[in-house]
Parts: structure tokens; C-alpha cells; sequence
């Protein structure tokens, strides 16, 4: 893998600004090239516009038994149709790694449980969740019991949907967030 | 009058051009044509270098360039990739103005204002660096606008100092800076060094959050146990060895002449007697001598030290950890307003990598969405709140009653195996009846406990705490009637001690009248070591027992998991061909990992440790092998003949749980050595105090012979007790307010934040 060295960089102090050692860094490249070693070049200093397809994405073994791994590959690409190019994939897992601060986690959070990406988690993406999550084992009336019991319990401007703010407030409280919102790379 | 400001903006920006095009290449400010200009031609001569270079690299080799270069490679491809994305997108949020107004006037002679604005821009930029983490923005925009702050930072840093302190500044900030990235290459350092991790995410993927959360406890159990055995080993063993006496030149250095016959057969060694009970491995083999060897090193000293020590540094570290663990957590679990909503947005643990896991994590979900469902359905029917309290309140009391029972039962056995150990003709039954006791409690009660909690219903979580609790009550009565056994013995040795030394008192002196009565001008023949009578030295005989005690717990828990997990699991697959009913779905099936039981099992097994590693400091090193076996062996049991629990609930804020009990068990155990060390006189002839009143005067001696006079006088003021015991309560009252200044501090925070967000 060669990039270019040049020194004035090199003797500048950095502050972490990314939750990634460098071990971890090429860990995650290499796991990105793996996943289409034809399509991804060893050589980054020219900066290839290089894309991988979703169903790559989807198919590593940490995500394809996510039922959310499409909203997730969503969420952090480019134009937002699940295909990554290296830095969404360095993006995806900085955010999912146990490093990342609570406050980062809630707010991609939001984004991948927002299915129909308008800022609001109405109570059609909150059936979808459920459905998602009990993979349609719920009769319908269970599910709108439980979407309407969410609502309910989160949504404090009451407008009937939950914004950011409601999800942010909700999910911090939350115990088993920050272990769950989590993945090991 | 806009025509002319952008004229005037592009004339600015063509001096700043050429005033740039002698600095550094990546300067991350471009914003508008001009900008991309200059961006251009800086580009083209990058690339020109780069081509160089690209051909130096060739020349240099196809090897993989060594850790430093590549992560300066990583820096420098993290900055030309900014540079070239940098131009395509617009940035808002740049503070252009200062950087140009503060190009145009020179450095040297900066007003006063102007110094002071600069001051706060800089910790402005100093303080977007550091908050960078936090921001929700895509990486390559955190890239540019860090790199860009970067610049700024380090462009008038240097000129922030004044005059002739403008140098001393700017070196003062270039080893901050120093400083900052050899901590940050030593974080990396030690990330990589941190054992087992691939092993523990393996494990994860497949058992859930609340599996792994026992490994990782495990493994810095491992840790812990490492430091003290490496303060013990170096300060205390090796000195010893090396440079004490050797065996067999000192009575307590070598088996008595009696004993020697059988000092090597197996059955003995197994008990630690023998040749191991006198080695280095228990108190009674270190000598009094006040130093030893040419270093002077004061053994008995160093000795004692070593001993708080190890529980000194226990202690910081675990309050160290719960601190840690409580500044992640937030609010308790206990909130009932989010039941639903926790539900659907944490129960999946993103974490699970295995079809097999995920399909019971789906019907787990389900089957818990559908009891919340019935739940609120009831509940919206009547609440009765007294009936649950009544419930509550009932196994509460059952539960206090089995221990007390429990408690009384192993009272009167131990009184019985008293007047046992008086009779003669004893059957392996009495003798044992002890041990037998016990083990039939640990192995009841706790499922006792747990079907009487079912008349509790509490949230699964909460229920495990409290059998964890419970268990720990019951093991809790099981180790301190074990000590008060112990105890016993003690004083029956010191009584015996008092005979033992009037005894070899006389047969010294006789041995030297004989010797020397027949020609007085020889010196008298020393008694040889092995006949000198001996003292029972109570030490040792508690260092055995605490490392029997280890050892026989070590065969327990491996036997249990090789017996009840892996040849169940055999038993059940194998047989399930030939059997009449479903083995794997119904009786026995396979194993479920007993979190609770290894958690407790590991603390325990821990507070053993502090209690023995002083009598015995090797205790710690077989500690320490038994962990290190004890992870590779769990592991593969784990993932050979486990599987997956029914109900996945995440470990989360047990973690600190474990570390309340690991804290608790750590005072428990502090207080018998302290009594002993305190209260007890040490033996005559055996160990590093052997000849003081008490263990601690150690100490009063070396300050009086080793320091000067006015030490002495202060400690004699200080070691007053109307002045330790404030102190003492100061010290606890730290700890805890160590321990919990985080949690009401977030509490505040995210009550705020949501405020600010209304």
C-alpha cells in the first residue's frame, strides 16, 4: 500500500479525530478491500473514486444477519442508496465502534431507524421497525399496540412523530444503548 | 459595490498567494475560484514531488514501509485526499477573514488587541479540535475544517509569544505538542497489545453482550492479578532467592529431620507439605535478617510494604474502573417511562454475527414484545401493587430464613468436627463432613433462591442482581465460618508456640553443653538444621491451608465444566440417536453459560487471593496461571458445548455490579489480614518478623535505624490515633465521592441537554 510521505505533516501533533488507532485503520481497509479486491486499488494517492455496491456491503459477516444493515449501508453512504465508498466505510464503523461518543451514536441512530428520511420517525417507520425487528411474527394490532405505546412514551411536543430531540432524550436514558449501537471490527 | 468586494477579495487572495507559495503545501482553506486556483497550482506541485517520491519508494524496495512511515503516510493521505475533495464542496463556517487580515500585517508587530484576538481565535480552533469527535458531520468534512484549524493553531501559536519569550513559547508548545503524540502512539501501542480481543468478539458474536462482559472481567482480573504478581515476585521472591540464605542452612529453611523421609513423595508435595512448604513460596522460609546481600536490601521491610500494597493498588484500581464504568452509564434501569421504545430502539445487539444467535435474538424480541404487550394490557385491567409488594416482602423473609439456616447448620457442623478432631477412630465422613456440608449448600441453594424469586416477577436484570446478592450472602457465611476454623487453629499453635520455644530453648543449650563439655577449647558443633525442634508457625500452616483451598477450588470449577458442559453436551448429542425422548429440546439439552455463577466463582476465587498471598506470596503466581489456562479453557468450552441463553438480555450496567462485589470482597478480605497482622505476635523461628512483639514493628524499626532522628520524632506524633482515624475516614469518604461524582454530574447533563433541545 503506498501512500505519498511528505514531512511537514509528519512533525505536526494530532489530535485524534477519528476514534481509530492506526492498527484499526488498516484493519478496516483491508476488510474494505477484501470485500472486491478487483475493485479497490492498493494505492489511495490518487484518490480513485472507488463505490462498492450494497450487496457487498451487506453481505460481511458483521452485518448480514443485522436486519437493519440496509438502512445502515443508507445512512452512511455518499447518496444514500447503501453503496460506500472507503471513507463511509470508515464513517460506519467509527460511529459503531464502543469509542464513539453516546451523542454521535443517537443521532445516526435516528437516521437509520428514519425510513422514509424525513427528519421525523412517524409511525409508519416505527412498524416497519417492529416488523423488522419481530420479523412479522406480530399481529397487526400488536404492532400499532406498541407503536402507539412508543409514541406515547417518547414523543413529548406531541405532533405524533418523534423528532430528534424526542429520540435523543429517549435513547440516552437508555441502558443497553451504547452496548447494543455497537460493532467489532 | 458586490463586484468590487469580490475585486477586492481576489486581490487579497493573489497576496496571499504569493506569501503562501513559500509555506506549506496543505493549507486547507479554499472557498472560492481564486482559492482553487491557488489550489490548483499547489496541486501540480505536489504531484510533482510526489512522482519523485513515488520513484524513491520503487527504488527503496517493495517491502511494506515500517509502522512510522506509514502512519505519516496515513496522515498525508488523509490530507491530499481533503485537498482534492476540499475544493468541490463549500464551506460556511471559515474564518478567512482573520487568516488574511493577520497575513497582511506582520507577525513581529502585533498590537495588543490584535494579540489578544488572536489569543481567543486560537482557543477557539484549539477547542473545535478537541470537541471534533462529537460533531455528526461525513469525515471528510471533519478532515478539512481539522485541518484547517490545525493550521491556524500552529501558524500564529509561535507568534502569540512576545519578544524574546516568543521563543521559549513556541518550544514550549512544540514539546506539548511532542508530548500529545507519543501519548497517543503509546494508546496505540498498548490497544494493541491488549490480549484476546479476536478470541472475546468471537464469543460475543455468538452468546451476546452479556457472555463477553464475563471474559472481559476475566481478562482484567488477568491484569490485575499480573501487576501483583510481578510487585510480588520481584520485591519479595526473587531477592530472597538470590541473595537470603540458601535451603538447608537455617532451621526454618529446611525439612525437619523427621519429616524428611516422605518430604518428596507425591501425596505430600500435593498437600504442600514437603519440600514445598519449605520453599519461597510460603512465609515461614524468609529470614529475620534486617538486610541481606551487598545491596543492603532490607527484606522484612519490603516484605510488610509489599503486602499493603498489593492492596493499595487492588483498591485504586478498582475504584479506578468504577469510575470509568460509571461515567459511561447514565440513568438507572430501573425507569419504567420507556419500556416500549427501549425495546424496539436496543434490543437488537448489533453485535450478533451468527444466524443461529440472530434466530434467537428474533424470537427472544418477539416473545418479549408479546409479554410487554400482555403486561400493558393487565396492567391497563388493575394495577395491584400491594399484592406484588406482599409477594416481595414473603420471599424476602423465606430467603433469610434459608440463610440463617444455612448459616447454623454450618456453625453446628464445624462445632461437631471440633470434637471430632478430639476423638480417635474418625471415618472420611467426620473428617470431611465439613467440606461435604458446604458444597451441599453451594450447590442447592442457589437454585432454592431462584424459584423463590419467581414469586418476585422482576425484570430479569434486576432478578439476577438480586440472586447474585443472595448466592454471594450464602458464599459470604461459608468463608467466615471457614476463618473462624481457621482461627481456632491459630491460637491453638500460639498456645503451642510457648511450649515448642522452651523446649528448643533447652535442647540448644543442652546440645551446646554437651558439645562443647568435653573440650572447651574447640567451638561447640552447631546443631544441624533438620534436628533443631520447631515451632508450629502458625503463618505457613494459614498460607497452606489458603492455597489448598485455591487449588481444590481450581479442580472444582474445571471438573464442573468439563463434567456438566462438555460430557453433557457429548452425552446429548451423541445419545440423542438411540433415546426415546429429544435430548437436545427437552431434558438435559445443552448448557447455558451460568454467568452468575463464574462472576461469582472469579470473586471470590479473587478475595482467596488477598486473604492468602501474604502468608503465601505464591499464591499469586498459581492465580495467575489459572486464569491465564482458565480463559483458553472457558473459551472453548464456551464455544464447543454452550449455547446461546433463551432470554438475551445485555450485560450493560452490570459491570459495575461486579466491581461493587470485587470491592466489597476486597475490604472483607482486607480486615482478617489486617487483625492478624495487627493483633497476632508472629511466630519465634519462622518468617521475615520472626523475633518482634508484633508484625509492624518493622517499620518502627527501620525508621529509627535507617532514617535520620526528626523522622522518628514526626512519625511518633503522627502515629497517634485521634490523628489516623480522621484520616482514615477522610480516605473512605474520597473513595466514594470518586466513585460517584460522574453519575449525578451526567444526570444533570442529559436532563439539561433536553431543556436546550425544547
Amino acid at each position: 500500500m503506498r501512500w505519498k510521505s511528505k514531512t511537514p505533516c509528519s512533525q505536526k501533533s494530532e489530535e485524534p479525530i477519528q476514534p481509530t488507532s492506526l492498527s484499526l485503520f488498516l484493519r478496516l481497509f483491508y476488510r474494505y478491500r477484501d470485500l472486491a479486491p478487483q475493485l479497490v486499488p492498493l494505492d489511495y494517492s490518487d484518490n480513485p473514486a472507488v463505490t462498492l455496491p450494497y450487496e457487498l456491503i451487506g453481505s460481511m459477516p458483521e452485518l448480514k444477519d443485522n436486519p437493519f444493515r440496509q438502512r445502515i449501508a443508507e445512512v452512511f453512504s455518499e447518496h444514500g442508496d447503501g453503496n460506500m465508498t472507503l471513507d463511509d466505510f470508515l464513517d460506519m464503523f467509527s460511529v459503531l465502534s464502543e469509542m464513539a461518543p453516546r451523542d454521535l451514536k443517537a443521532y445516526y441512530a435516528f437516521k437509520i431507524y428514519d425510513f422514509n428520511n424525513d427528519d421525523y420517525i412517524c409511525k409508519s417507520d416505527l412498524e416497519k421497525t417492529v416488523n423488522k425487528l419481530t420479523r412479522n411474527e406480530l399481529t397487526p394490532e400488536e404492532v400499532s399496540l406498541v407503536c402507539e405505546k412508543v409514541i406515547y412514551e417518547a414523543d413529548v411536543d406531541n405532533d405524533g412523530k418523534l423528532s430528534l430531540a424526542d429520540f435523543q432524550r429517549m435513547i440516552i436514558r437508555a441502558p443497553d444503548f451504547l452496548s447494543t449501537f455497537h460493532i467489532r471490527i | 459595490s458586490t463586484l468590487q468586494s469580490k475585486n477586492q477579495e481576489k486581490d487579497k487572495e493573489e497576496k496571499e498567494d504569493k506569501e503562501d507559495e513559500n509555506k506549506e503545501e496543505d493549507n486547507g482553506s479554499q472557498q472560492n475560484r481564486t482559492s482553487r486556483r491557488k489550489n490548483y497550482q499547489r496541486r501540480n506541485g505536489d504531484e510533482k514531488k510526489a512522482r519523485g517520491e513515488r520513484s524513491q519508494k520503487r527504488d527503496r524496495g517493495k517491502t511494506a514501509p515500517n509502522k512510522d512511515q506509514k502512519e505519516s503516510e496515513n496522515k498525508e493521505k488523509k490530507t491530499m485526499k481533503r485537498g482534492k475533495e476540499g475544493e468541490n464542496k463549500q464551506k460556511k463556517d471559515r474564518k478567512n477573514s482573520i487568516s488574511s487580515s493577520s497575513n497582511s500585517s506582520d507577525e513581529e508587530s502585533l498590537s495588543e488587541e490584535e494579540l489578544a484576538m488572536l489569543k481567543e481565535q486560537v482557543e477557539q480552533k484549539k477547542k473545535l479540535i478537541s470537541t471534533m469527535r462529537n460533531k455528526p458531520w461525513r469525515m471528510v468534512k471533519k478532515l478539512s475544517v481539522l485541518r484547517e484549524a490545525q493550521d491556524f493553531v500552529e501558524k500564529f501559536e509561535g507568534a502569540l509569544g512576545k519578544g524574546k519569550g516568543k521563543k521559549l513559547y513556541a518550544y514550549k508548545m512544540m514539546m506539548a505538542k511532542k508530548w500529545v503524540k507519543f501519548k497517543r502512539d503509546f494508546e496505540n501501542f498498548k490497544t494493541q497489545c491488549i490480549p484476546w480481543e479476536m478470541k472475546i468478539k468471537e464469543v460475543e458474536s455468538h452468546f451476546g453482550s452479556s457472555v463477553a462482559s464475563y471474559f472481559i472481567f476475566l481478562r482484567w482480573m488477568y491484569g490485575v492479578n499480573l501487576v501483583l504478581f510481578g510487585l510480588i515476585f520481584g520485591l519479595v521472591i526473587i531477592p530472597e532467592v538470590l541473595m537470603g540464605m540458601p535451603y538447608g542452612s537455617l532451621p526454618r529453611k529446611t525439612v525437619p529431620r523427621a519429616e524428611q523421609a516422605t518430604a518428596m513423595d507425591f501425596s505430600v508435595l500435593w498437600d504442600f507439605e514437603g519440600y514445598i512448604k519449605y520453599s519461597a513460596l510460603f512465609y515461614g522460609y524468609y529470614n529475620n535478617q534486617r538486610t541481606i546481600g551487598w545491596l543492603k536490601y532490607r527484606l522484612p521491610m519490603a516484605y510488610f510494604m509489599v503486602g499493603i500494597s498489593v492492596f493499595g493498588y487492588s483498591l485504586m484500581v478498582v475504584i479506578r474502573s468504577m469510575a470509568r464504568n460509571a461515567n459511561e452509564s447514565t440513568a438507572d434501569g430501573d425507569d419504567d417511562n420507556f419500556i416500549f421504545s427501549w425495546k424496539m430502539f436496543t434490543s437488537w445487539d448489533y453485535l450478533i454475527g451468527n444466524p443461529e444467535t440472530a434466530d434467537n435474538k428474533f424470537a427472544s424480541i418477539t416473545t418479549s414484545f408479546k409479554e410487554s404487550i400482555v403486561d400493558e394490557q393487565e396492567s391497563n385491567k388493575d394495577e395491584n401493587i400491594h399484592l406484588r409488594r406482599f409477594l416481595r416482602v414473603l420471599a424476602n423473609v423465606l430467603i433469610i430464613c434459608c440463610l440463617c439456616g444455612s448459616g447454623y447448620l454450618i456453625y453446628f457442623v464445624v462445632k461437631r468436627s471440633q470434637t471430632f478432631s478430639k476423638m480417635q477412630n474418625v471415618g472420611w465422613y467426620e473428617r470431611n463432613e465439613v467440606e461435604i456440608v458446604m458444597s451441599l449448600l453451594g450447590m442447592f441453594c442457589p437454585p432454592l433462591f431462584e424459584t423463590i424469586a419467581a414469586l418476585e416477577n422482576y425484570h430479569p436484570r434486576i432478578g439476577l442482581k438480586w440472586q447474585l446478592g443472595r448466592i454471594f450472602a450464602l458464599f459470604l457465611g461459608n468463608l467466615y465460618t471457614f476463618l473462624l476454623a481457621l482461627m481456632d487453629d491459630v491460637n491453638e499453635k500460639l498456645a503451642e508456640e510457648d511450649v515448642v520455644k522452651n523446649i528448643t530453648h533447652w535442647t540448644l543449650l543442652g546440645h551446646h553443653n554437651s558439645s562443647a563439655g568435653n573440650d572447651s577449647t574447640v567451638t561447640p558443633r552447631p546443631l544441624d538444621p533438620a534436628d533443631v525442634p520447631r515451632g508450629p508457625c502458625w503463618e505457613t500452616t494459614v498460607g497452606i491451608e489458603f492455597v489448598r483451598l485455591t487449588v481444590s477450588d481450581i479442580l472444582v470449577t474445571y471438573i464442573t465444566i468439563l463434567v456438566g458442559d462438555f460430557i453433557r453436551a457429548c452425552f446429548v448429542r451423541f445419545v440423542n440417536y438411540c433415546w426415546c425422548w429429544d435430548l437436545e429440546a427437552g431434558f438435559p439439552s445443552y448448557a447455558e453459560f451460568d454467568i452468575s455463577g463464574n462472576v461469582l466463582g472469579l470473586v471470590f476465587n479473587q478475595g482467596m487471593i488477598w486473604m492468602g498471598s501474604f502468608y503465601a506470596p505464591g499464591l499469586v503466581g498459581i492465580n495467575v496461571l489459572r486464569l491465564l489456562t482458565s480463559m483458553y479453557f472457558q473459551c472453548w468450552a464456551v464455544m464447543s458445548s454452550n449455547v446461546p441463553h433463551e432470554r438475551v438480555f445485555k450485560a450493560s450496567k452490570s459491570n459495575n455490579f461486579y466491581m461493587g462485589l470485587v470491592l466489597l470482597i476486597l475490604f472483607l478480605s482486607l480486615l482478617p489480614v489486617a487483625y492478624t497482622i495487627m493483633s497476632l505476635p508472629p511466630s519465634f523461628d519462622c518468617g521475615p518478623f520472626s523475633g518482634k512483639k508484633r508484625m509492624y514493628d518493622v517499620i518502627q524499626e527501620t525508621i529509627e535505624l535507617d532514617f535520620p532522628l526528626f523522622v522518628a520524632k514526626i512519625f511518633s506524633y503522627v502515629a497517634n490515633p485521634g490523628l489516623i482515624i480522621p484520616a482514615i475516614l477522610l480516605m473512605v469518604n474520597f473513595t466514594n465521592t470518586s466513585r460517584t461524582e460522574y453519575k449525578p454530574h451526567r444526570r444533570v447533563l442529559a436532563n439539561i441537554s433536553f431543556f436546550v433541545h425544547k
